[in-house]
């Protein structure tokens, strides 16, 4: 049982980081091209961005099951075989690409015009906005987009690996569904719910750390602030020990 | 400087025309710091932001230290090489910062440098160079949450300053901040203006603005300059309502018998104590019913509103004098509630 669940937990890792990966790499550039194709955007394009939004929505609308065998004489044409992990990765990709996509249109959507307008005013041009503004400024945003989709593929590549695809979903169900072996399911599902609370603990760390550039060390300033005000203007008749109580509240409080 | 001529600009959203700026024609002279004041929707926005073509005008041009940007520009509605090229040479500040929270201060000001290909050394050092031009040193390291609206300004400008720029544009710098910081981001603008010889173009709706540090100014109502001229130019002339917002006198006279004059000075004659001059010289009372005066380098400037014993014609010497003095003297229509009305006032009262 340990080199069966220890193959299809690394045929599961396989999968989700290729299609990850694949997701990334064509997804970046798919969202930067809705916003920027986008009315009022700096490459305005309605045409392009009309098109390229209505492919993005068949993307996301299709089910992953049908998707899957849609794909067959696809998958079967990029990796010469429509099942197993590599057989997986293929659809996994596709489902992922336009779901990615949208997650950084939102996501540098919200990066303030205002900062775009003073790149501009320095004599930046597109691509100067994209890399020094827009990806920067999104950058929690998209680590936060990455953390959804990694584990919107470990629950996909559960239903490829039903289909054939391997991993652990596979594994779940030819195993534990089909041969009763309750135990092993159990152990299986369980190994997938730690899988995603890991991959979700790790990305709002990263999303934490990158977001909170200096901020907590302006938390420190601000304590710091705070302490000569309270030592500074004692008020009259005040026992000592509130005094020196008063910082201490003031440091637990702040963060 | 900067010379806008016949400039203006049309928005159109489902079928609605909107006009932003109707005509609009600046001039701004090398080395002055000129502000343009008016409400908000007058079209003072849209007009700074012409300037560098941030937007595009619908016609007109835009001259900026002898370069026609409207012909440089081109017809494409994105910002050709040599557009960006000119306007890596005007510096714009913002009301609220626009700084990348993704950087530190000082890669902040590196920004620019980078645009402008300058090597890593050279970038670092013009920037602390900079951040100690403008006081803030010790912050290079920091980022932008930990600083506050007026340091956030301070880095705003040296940003600015970057790429050496002749022309700082300053949209509402200091609308953001409170009246304290905004006293001290408008010191650091003058000694700028004056140091490096920086011309300034800035737009705002705060009057005190263009009291404390603008040479010359321009009053916009619906997309139009209504008024515009140096200080003391617009305060010579009569009925400005630019010198009226900037220079404002009131006050009544205290009695039926008096004369009251508003004296305008220009700035032009060197500080002199005039008005007891004035009342050594005639044996006469003055009481001042209102002020609001400037001295800048040794040069009066403002309005002063004062009141003379006896009828106008028996002022008529007095008020000569002051015109001798090289100022310029209006009689005040203003009047004493004729003691009948009062008389009047208090039977309908019992």
């Amino acid at each position: 049982m340990r080199p069966l669940l220890y193959n299809n937990s690394l045929d599961t890792l396989f999968m989700v980081w290729w299609a990850t990966f694949y997701a990334v790499v064509a997804g970046v550039p798919l969202g930067l091209l809705l916003i920027l194709t986008d009315r009022g955007g700096l490459l305005q394009n309605v045409v392009v961005n009309k098109v390229v939004g209505a492919i993005v929505n068949i993307g996301r609308s299709f089910p992953f099951l049908i998707l899957m065998v849609v794909l067959i004489p696809f998958t079967r044409f990029l990796v010469s075989t429509s099942i197993g992990p590599s057989g997986a990765v293929v659809p996994l990709a596709i489902a992922a690409i336009p779901f990615f996509a949208r997650l950084v249109e939102a996501a540098v959507r919200e990066v303030d015009h205002g900062l775009v307008e003073a790149v501009q005013s320095m004599g930046g041009g597109t691509w100067t906005v994209v890399f020094k503004v827009l990806l920067p400024q999104a950058l929690p945003a998209l680590v936060a987009a990455v953390t959804t989709t990694v584990i919107t593929l470990i629950g996909y590549s559960a239903i490829a690996g039903a289909v054939g695809g391997g991993g652990l979903g596979n594994l779940a169900y030819t195993y534990g569904f089909q041969q009763y072996e309750t135990r092993l399911m159990v152990v299986t599902v369980v190994l997938l719910i730690l899988l995603v609370t890991l991959v979700q603990l790790l990305g709002d760390l990263v999303v934490k750390r990158l977001a909170g550039r200096g901020s907590r060390s302006s938390a420190s300033v601000r304590v710091g602030l705070r302490r000569p005000r309270t030592a500074g203007a004692p008020q009259a008749g005040q026992a000592p020990v509130t005094a020196t109580e008063e910082p201490a509240t003031a440091l637990t409080k702040t963060p | 400087m900067i010379t806008t001529t016949g400039l203006t600009k049309v928005y159109r959203s489902r079928g609605r025309e909107v006009t932003a700026l109707d005509g609009v024609d600046l001039h701004v002279r090398e080395g002055e710091v000129y502000g343009v004041v008016g409400q908000s929707g007058a079209g003072k926005s849209t007009l700074i932001r012409c300037v560098n073509l941030l937007e595009r005008p619908s016609s007109g041009t835009v001259t900026v230290n002898g370069r026609d940007l409207t012909a440089l520009a081109g017809r494409g509605p994105r910002a050709n090489a040599a557009l960006r090229e000119a306007r890596s040479r005007i510096g714009m500040v913002f009301q609220h910062f626009n700084l990348l929270s993704s950087r530190t201060v000082q890669a902040n000001i590196e920004l620019p440098l980078e645009i402008l290909g300058v090597s890593g050394k050279e970038r670092e050092r013009k920037a602390l160079e900079l951040l100690d031009l403008v006081g803030l040193a010790d912050k290079a390291k920091a980022y932008p949450a930990q600083l506050s609206g007026g340091q956030k300004q301070r880095v705003g400008i040296a940003r600015a300053l970057a790429g050496d720029p002749k022309v700082l544009l300053s949209d509402e710098s200091t609308s953001a901040l409170d009246p304290e910081t905004t006293r001290s981001i408008l010191q650091l603008l003058r000694d700028l203006n004056q140091q490096l010889g920086l011309t300034v173009l800035l737009i705002t709706h705060e009057m005190d603005v263009v009291k404390t540090i603008c040479d010359s100014a321009a009053l916009m109502k619906g997309g139009r300059v209504v008024e515009s001229g140096t200080v003391s130019e617009l305060l010579a002339t009569p009925g400005s309502e630019l010198a009226a917002e900037l220079f404002p006198v009131g006050g009544e006279p205290s009695g039926a018998d008096r004369t009251v004059v508003d004296v305008t000075f220009h700035g032009e004659a060197a500080t002199q104590p005039v008005i007891s001059q004035l009342s050594r010289t005639y044996n006469i009372d003055i009481s001042i019913l209102g002020a609001a005066m400037d001295t800048v380098a040794g040069k009066q400037i403002g309005r002063m509103r004062i009141e003379l014993p006896g009828r106008f014609e028996e002022n008529v010497v007095p008020i000569g004098f002051l015109r001798e003095q090289g100022l310029q003297v209006d009689v005040a229509d203003v009047a004493y509630p004729a003691p009948a009305d009062a008389a009047l006032l208090k039977e309908g009262v019992k």
